[in-house]
Formats: C-alpha cells, sequence, structure tokens
C-alpha cells in the first residue's frame, strides 16, 4: 500500500513559484476580464435600455447570443477562429496575443451577464420614483445621477458579485485559448505526478482564497447598501 | 373642468412610445432626436456588420464549398445528430442526478441535527466554490491513480461518467441552494399551522413546505439546467464525443471550415438553450399567477436571491 496518494503535499511545496506564477496569472486574467466586461456590459445595459429600437434590439441579439453559447465554444472561436484562421494578432508576442485573446472571449461573454443585471437592477426602480424626480423637475441627467442610479446600483450588489465570482471560476476555461494558468498547472502536475488528492485539494484551496473573499465582500457591500423601502 | 368627462380613448397612433423608468414619452423635438439617433445607430451597426464580413471575405471563409458542407445528409447524420445526442445524454444525465443530489443535500443543510447540517453545509459550499473544469479533471484521472496505489483494480473512468459526475457535482451544490432558498421562501405560517394541526415533521415537509415550494422555486431550477447544457460543452477538454467535439473538431478536420462550422454549432447551442429558458419563462409567468403556493417566486435567476452562474 502506498499511502501517498492520499496525503503526500510535497508536490504542492515543490512547486510554491509555479503555483503562485499560476495563481498570479489567474488574478490578472480575472482582474483585467472584470474591468473590460464591466465596461462592455454597460454600454450594452445602456443600448438595451435606450429609447432607440435599433440600439435595443441589438443589445437584446447580443445577449441572448453571447449567454447562450458555451464559453468553451466562445474561447475556442477566439484562438483557432480568430487567430488562427482570420489571422486576428494583437501582439507579435505568443503570450501576449493569448492573454488579449482569451480576455476578450471572456469579457465578451461575461458582459453578456453583467448587461443583464444591470438592467435588471433597474428595472427594480419603481416608476414612481422616476415620476416623481421629473414632476419636481430634474433634468435627465440629473434624474439620473442623483434618483435612479443609486437605487438601481444598490440593487445591482449582490448579482454583480455572483456573476464576478462565477468570471473567476470560468477563468479555468481558458486554458482552451493556451494561456497559462492555474487549471493548466494543475493538469500538467497531474501529468507529472499523477491525479493525486493533494494536488486537487491545493488548487481547490487557492480557487476558494479566490472566490470566496469575493463572495464576502459582495455580500457585505450589498446589505450595506440594501435600500429601505 | 367637469369633474365627469368622458373620455374617449384617443386615436392611437401607430406605435406610441411609452414613457419608461429612464425616459419620459417624448415630444415632438425628443422624438425628431430619437429618429436621428435611430439612422446614426443603423449606420453604425450596419458598419460593423460590413467590417466583419469584409474581413471573413478577405480570408476566403464566405466561399459557397465551406458551406455547402452543412447542406449534406451526411454532415448532419454523421457528425451533428450524434453530436447533439452526445451532449444530450450528457446534460440530462447531469440534470437528473443533480436534482437527486440538489434534493438531497438541500435537505440535509435545512436539517435541525447539526451533525447532517454542517456536513452538507460544507459539501455544498465546497463544490460551489470551486471552478467545475478541474473537478472535471480530478473526477476523470483521480480515481485510477489512487486505486493503482493502492493496489486494487479499479475501472477507467470514462469522459461521460467523468463529465457526468462532475456536472452532478457541481451543478447539484447549486440546486441545493435553490432547493434550500425555495422551502425558505415558504412563508412560517404555513409550517407553523401544519405542526398545529398535528402532523410530523415529514408530514409538513412532504405535504406542506415540498409542494409549494416546488412550484416556486421551479423557473429558478429549469434556468440552472440550461447553464448545465451549457457546461457540458466543457467535456470538449476531456475528449468527450459531444456537440462541440463533433462539430468544432471532426467537421472542420474533414472540410476545414472552422468559422463557418462554429457559427452552425453556436445557432444550435442557442437554439437548445433559448427552448429551455422559454420554457423557464413560461413556468414563471404561470407560477407568479398560480394561488396555490404562498411562497414568492424565485425568479429566473435575476429577480430572486439565487442566480445562476453564467
Amino acid at each position: 500500500m502506498n499511502w501517498d496518494v492520499l496525503l503526500d503535499f510535497s508536490p504542492l511545496a515543490d512547486n510554491g513559484d509555479k503555483l503562485l506564477t499560476a495563481f498570479w496569472a489567474t488574478i490578472r486574467i480575472s482582474l483585467t476580464v472584470a474591468v473590460l466586461s464591466l465596461l462592455i456590459g454597460t454600454l450594452i445595459t445602456a443600448m438595451r435600455v435606450s429609447p432607440i429600437r435599433v440600439l435595443r434590439i441589438a443589445g437584446g441579439f447580443y445577449v441572448n447570443t453571447l449567454r447562450n453559447t458555451p464559453l468553451t465554444l466562445v474561447l475556442l472561436f477566439c484562438s483557432l477562429g480568430l487567430s488562427d484562421t482570420l489571422k486576428f494578432k494583437i501582439s507579435g508576442t505568443s503570450t501576449v496575443n493569448f492573454f488579449w485573446l482569451a480576455v476578450i472571449g471572456m469579457s465578451f461573454y461575461t458582459a453578456a451577464f453583467i448587461a443583464e443585471s444591470l438592467r435588471a437592477g433597474i428595472n427594480t426602480v419603481p416608476m414612481g420614483q422616476a415620476e416623481a424626480a421629473r414632476a419636481i423637475g430634474l433634468t435627465f441627467t440629473q434624474s439620473l445621477r442623483m434618483v435612479i442610479m443609486p437605487q438601481a446600483f444598490r440593487a445591482v450588489v449582490a448579482p454583480l458579485g455572483s456573476v464576478m465570482i462565477a468570471m473567476i471560476k470560468n477563468t479555468t476555461v481558458v486554458l482552451v485559448a493556451s494561456y497559462y494558468e492555474a487549471a493548466s498547472l494543475m493538469k500538467d502536475m497531474f501529468e507529472q505526478y499523477g491525479a493525486t488528492l493533494p494536488i486537487f485539494i491545493g488548487f481547490a484551496v487557492g480557487f476558494m482564497c479566490l472566490t470566496l473573499p469575493t463572495g464576502f465582500f459582495f455580500g457585505w457591500l450589498a446589505k450595506r447598501m440594501q435600500v429601505a423601502r | 373642468m367637469s369633474t365627469v368627462t368622458e373620455t374617449k380613448p384617443a386615436p392611437r397612433r401607430a406605435e406610441k412610445p411609452q414613457a419608461s423608468v429612464l425616459f419620459d414619452a417624448p415630444g415632438p423635438k425628443a422624438r425628431l432626436r430619437h429618429n436621428i439617433l435611430t439612422l446614426v445607430a443603423a449606420v453604425a451597426i450596419l458598419g460593423i456588420v460590413y467590417v466583419v464580413l469584409a474581413r471573413l471575405d478577405k480570408e476566403g471563409q464566405l466561399d459557397g464549398k465551406l458551406w455547402k458542407p452543412f447542406l449534406k445528409g451526411s454532415t448532419w447524420t454523421d457528425f451533428i445528430l450524434p453530436g447533439i445526442g452526445g451532449t444530450l445524454k450528457a446534460a440530462f444525465a447531469g440534470a437528473v442526478l443533480a436534482l437527486l443530489f440538489g434534493v438531497l443535500f438541500g435537505l440535509g443543510r435545512l436539517s435541525e441535527h447539526r451533525w447532517i447540517r454542517v456536513p452538507a453545509a460544507a459539501v455544498v459550499e465546497f463544490f460551489r466554490a470551486i471552478p467545475l473544469l478541474i473537478l472535471i479533471f480530478f473526477v476523470f484521472s483521480g480515481p485510477a491513480t489512487i486505486a493503482t496505489a493502492l493496489n486494487r483494480e479499479f475501472p477507467e473512468v470514462s469522459a461521460f461518467a467523468a463529465l457526468v459526475i462532475a456536472l452532478m457535482l457541481y451543478n447539484g451544490s447549486v440546486l441545493a441552494e435553490i432547493f434550500r432558498a425555495g422551502i425558505n421562501s415558504v412563508p412560517r405560517g404555513q409550517s407553523e399551522a401544519a405542526y398545529v394541526i398535528g402532523l410530523r415533521k415529514s408530514g409538513v415537509m412532504r405535504l406542506i413546505l415540498i409542494p409549494q415550494a416546488t412550484t416556486a422555486m421551479m423557473p429558478a431550477i429549469v434556468s440552472q439546467l440550461v447553464v448545465l447544457l451549457k457546461d457540458s460543452a466543457l467535456g470538449w477538454i476531456i475528449g468527450y464525443e459531444d456537440l462541440l467535439n463533433t462539430g468544432y473538431r471532426l467537421i472542420p478536420a474533414q472540410y476545414s471550415n472552422l468559422i463557418p462550422a462554429a457559427i452552425v454549432i453556436a445557432l444550435i447551442y442557442i437554439a437548445m438553450n433559448l427552448a429551455i429558458s422559454y420554457l423557464a419563462t413560461w413556468l414563471e409567468k404561470r407560477s407568479r399567477r398560480s394561488r396555490k403556493t404562498s411562497a414568492k417566486t424565485l425568479g429566473t435567476g435575476l429577480s430572486g436571491e439565487v442566480i445562476p452562474a453564467p
């Protein structure tokens, strides 16, 4: 009997620096995607709530397309389709290129979910609030800035948090877009040492260190900012 | 103004714009502005479409010969339909097992015994917090390694089994949370009244709470199933023969039509998911109308507190 596969944590200790690099890659891609997808998501939301019908239709089309396509397909399309077939290059260096291709795929995908939660947030603001704002003579920007946005933002915090957590977990899928991060390292370590329990636990804990604090932070923020109605 | 005025309904103009939370009903000036913006937006969108098409054309991706395979019957019978079959098989098996797992652990978390509640919570929180992909990797190759090391024979885990088990553990944990939220959304008075008329714990759960909670959480469950169907595409990474694999690996390998294949496969996935989503919305509408439950309907994810992860 060889109990090492259940108890031997040394592969993790031996590869400490590699682990840190891989998780740093995960954190880096998560942060970039978070910023970019928030920007794209806000833009799409603006389109979807605008009074212009063409924009509303285009926004709805975007969200429904991206939301119902598997992320694996989106990322494979970025790596094989955009980069190899359509010769769409962002940078000459291959690692930088793959990083940005993965970021593009993840951001466009995540933006669809962000747009949905932002729109749901705007819809939670009661019509009476907007009517009252107009009645006391606030202009469009004023009512948006002082009445609608503060309330919509509060309602959006919790759903946005779950989108962010899911996004961090989804960064593992960038494996198919050839960007090296934590899941790719785990795959390599499984090939090198065999798929042992300690390695899996190590990576699981690593990801929990990223997702759980994010969850607590958004939970705390949502509670703090809850609208009293 | 007299108080009793017969207001005739004004003759409706075609498509009278309604006021929304953000925008008041437009007057003549705003309507003109909107028309101009509509024109600008349409031009911009057409411009984007043109750029994309021009790029595709430049790389020769619009050639008829790349699209022709999708008009042949053999492409569908040899690749796409078996692929859809593989995806649906994995998704269906995963869904059934995940529902069982969800009910079991959702009830476990509601248990009054600490020694059931705490382990159930730990399992659910663990599988919810880790990425599905590393779970798939471990379920795929972990058991064999461990069995060999312990000098035991262990049958190789097939890609199908690994995918289904991982889908069960992850989505089952999410469903357990939905289930718990569903039971908790039934007003307290319901279970109190049930205890008062002399029902036991199991009776309260079986006769009062579960029937009401099921109606309330059905939409949330169905939208989680969309997530499950999409996640089944991760089977590509461990080489499971699903729609993504047959459509995006095997077809392009034969006809080298990667871009057309991606578009067709994406359309099929979108159609499947939209069909499930419509079911979810329909169920949500129906259950909001229904008076059979006193629980507040958990939304399809965006209005309720349980949100299906992307």
